[in-house]
């Protein structure tokens, strides 16, 4: 009896640490809230596990989580997409540990299970035992409902709640926008980089759209790059917004002419992508082509952040996935274009790795703020963290909603508002 | 040609100044080492050989390595200055190919990093292609293949 009361007083906890404008340092920092957060958060909603162009063709798969549970996503010879449960149906092995690659079907190690691509058990060593037992059909691993948009799969529990169109909502036109970048090829993913982070999952969430910490954190990023580039990159006095999507969705505009990158063709050939001009040119491009490739290469002008585990940044997909209350796992997933001319896909790559992952020159940089944010929750026995920066001064924008700033906090209030709304849920007796 | 163990003297010497150089933070000097069309790869993914069509976890040209120093010296970058000591230690050097005009060798090394008070170690093999030259060799390629390369990093503020 104790302990449930116990666990109520907790789940009001973490709603209650949410207010518009401030959240309690101890969401970065409980061990139940974390737990809690799992169930009421990953398990409950669209959770991103991967892009379509990772599973290709049929029998490719790759593995993923969604929070602490652990998923392969496949592709069956129908080339249907499944996310199933990596959780063998008999003793619970898990039936894939591999990356990513391609199979005829997935085999348990431990007492030689068989399942097929869609999950379904297809042979078992030795079935004798199980005659008048239990019938095959009823034992194959568990399957996700999983929904794509524009390449980008994700998967969720519930069958009851909206589907994944509905759930994106105000993001979907920026997903789209941000497809662009693949110069006129679909969008495929070029290889990912892992790190992880001693600190909380929603320091990574709040980040992405958190145009406030780049010109501090990111000084030595900025000096490494050209000086039309730099500018480019001092966007603060800029025309950019951070804009609520709902859902706990948000846009943050840093730069507003990369918006739509298939406008402003015209643009002459910065000094940063004159090489890789002439190398499109030398593969027989025409100069519209060249062009188009040459804007598409920037990536994207801004970042979308889609609640709770994926943002699409500028030019690759963030994914965090949250270990322990106090340890968060990233990949960094770069994108380019799928049978696009190998220049422009090489560049894309090496653009990645100036700034992305473990090495790269921005990285580490974030990683020691948010390593930094983790410890210092820890001082004092009570604080609160602000996200209440331009919370005055917003305004609506062209598709009616509320939009700040480009360096206000207007991103993460939405997080956290709808972080607030998912772990209230089922306190309302 | 010279004989075998005057050979793998020399490039042990070699690897053994490169590293006493990085953990030292002698960087400028580290950069003279290099031939101008020189790479310093530390690969994303261990099955790949073709570096330039794959994305790395660093792939310096002579320009990247030059930004890359400049990075970790001029104070701007938070997590460069926080960055604390590396000891790493160079063994199992092997003489692979030894062609007049490149040497390959391969070796271990097991960089130590003292990082906010707790250890964090990183195994590597590590693959040099080095050119004779007058005074010794010139690096031309460098490869530092991280045994949890295919795990999850630190973020990394130092050169491997
Ligand atoms: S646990 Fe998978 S076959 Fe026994
Ligand atoms: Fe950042």
């Amino acid at each position: 009896m104790s302990e449930l009361i116990d666990m109520q007083n907790i789940s009001l906890k973490a709603a209650e640490m949410v207010e518009e404008g401030r959240v309690h340092k101890d969401l970065y920092s409980d061990p139940a809230i974390f737990e809690e957060e799992l169930d009421k958060v990953f398990n409950n909603t669209w959770v991103f596990v991967g892009h379509a162009s990772e599973v290709p063709e049929a029998g490719s798969f790759k593995t993923a989580y969604i929070g602490r549970q652990p998923v392969i996503l496949s592709r069956d010879r129908k080339m249907n997409l499944h996310v199933l449960q990596n959780r063998c149906r008999h003793r619970g092995a898990t039936v894939c540990e591999a990356r990513k690659g391609k199979t005829k079907a997935f085999t348990c190690p431990y007492h030689g299970w068989g399942y097929g691509l869609d999950g379904s058990l297809r042979a078992l060593p030795k079935p004798e035992e199980y005659d008048g037992v239990f019938d095959k059909s009823e034992l194959p691993l568990e399957s996700l409902r999983v929904e794509t948009y524009q390449g980008m799969v994700f998967a969720t529990f519930r069958d009851d709640i909206e589907p994944l169109e509905d759930f994106l909502g105000g993001a979907k036109k920026w997903i789209d926008l941000f497809m662009k970048q693949g110069g006129g090829y679909p969008v495929k993913v070029l290889g990912e980089h892992r790190f992880n982070f001693p600190g909380n999952w929603k320091i990574q969430l709040e980040n992405t759209t958190d145009a406030y910490h780049f010109p501090i954190v990111h000084k030595s990023f900025v000096t490494s790059l050209d000086d039309a580039t730099a500018d480019i990159f001092d966007f603060l006095d800029g025309e950019g917004f951070v804009e609520d999507l709902g859902n706990g969705h948000s846009v943050m505009v840093m730069i507003p002419q990369l918006v739509d990158l298939e406008e402003d063709l015209d643009q002459p050939i910065p000094a940063r992508f004159e090489k890789l001009a002439q190398e499109l040119r030398n593969e027989g491009k025409t100069e519209d082509e060249v062009k188009k490739l040459v804007r598409a290469a920037h990536g994207t002008g801004f970042n979308l952040n889609l609640f709770p585990n994926v943002s699409c940044s500028m030019a690759f997909f963030r994914v965090l996935r949250p270990v322990s209350v106090g340890e968060t796992e990233i990949q960094h997933v770069a994108l380019g274009g799928e049978g696009a001319p190998a220049p422009f896909n090489r560049k894309r790559m090496r653009l990645h790795e100036h700034f992305q992952g473990p090495m790269g020159f921005g990285t580490p940089d974030d990683g020691e703020a948010w390593e930094r944010v983790q410890k210092g929750s820890m001082a004092g026995n009570d604080g609160w963290i602000l996200v209440n920066r331009g919370m005055n001064n917003l305004h609506q924008s062209k598709d009616g909603n509320v939009a700040g700033s480009v360096c206000s906090e207007t991103g993460m209030r939405g997080a956290y508002r709808q972080y607030k709304k998912m772990m209230a849920a089922g306190e309302e007796k | 040609m010279k004989s075998n163990t005057q050979l793998l003297a020399q490039v042990i010497e070699f690897i053994g100044y490169e590293a006493d150089l990085l953990d030292h933070k002698g960087y400028q000097e580290w950069l003279s080492l290099w031939t101008e069309s020189g790479l310093y790869i530390v690969p994303a993914d261990l099955n790949e050989m073709d570096y330039l069509n794959t994305l790395n976890l660093a792939m310096d040209d002579a320009d990247m390595r030059r930004m890359r120093v400049a990075r970790l010296e001029n104070g701007e970058s938070v997590s460069a200055i926080s960055v604390g000591d590396t000891v790493r230690m160079m063994s199992r050097v092997r003489v692979l190919e030894a062609g007049d005009d490149l040497v390959i060798a391969r070796c271990a090394m097991t960089l130590n990093e003292l990082r906010h008070g707790k250890l964090v170690t990183y195994p590597a093999n590590v693959e040099y292609s080095l050119k004779p030259s007058a005074d010794g060799f010139k690096l031309e390629q460098k490869v530092v293949k991280l045994l949890h390369a295919d795990g999850f990093l630190r973020t990394v503020s130092f050169i491997f």
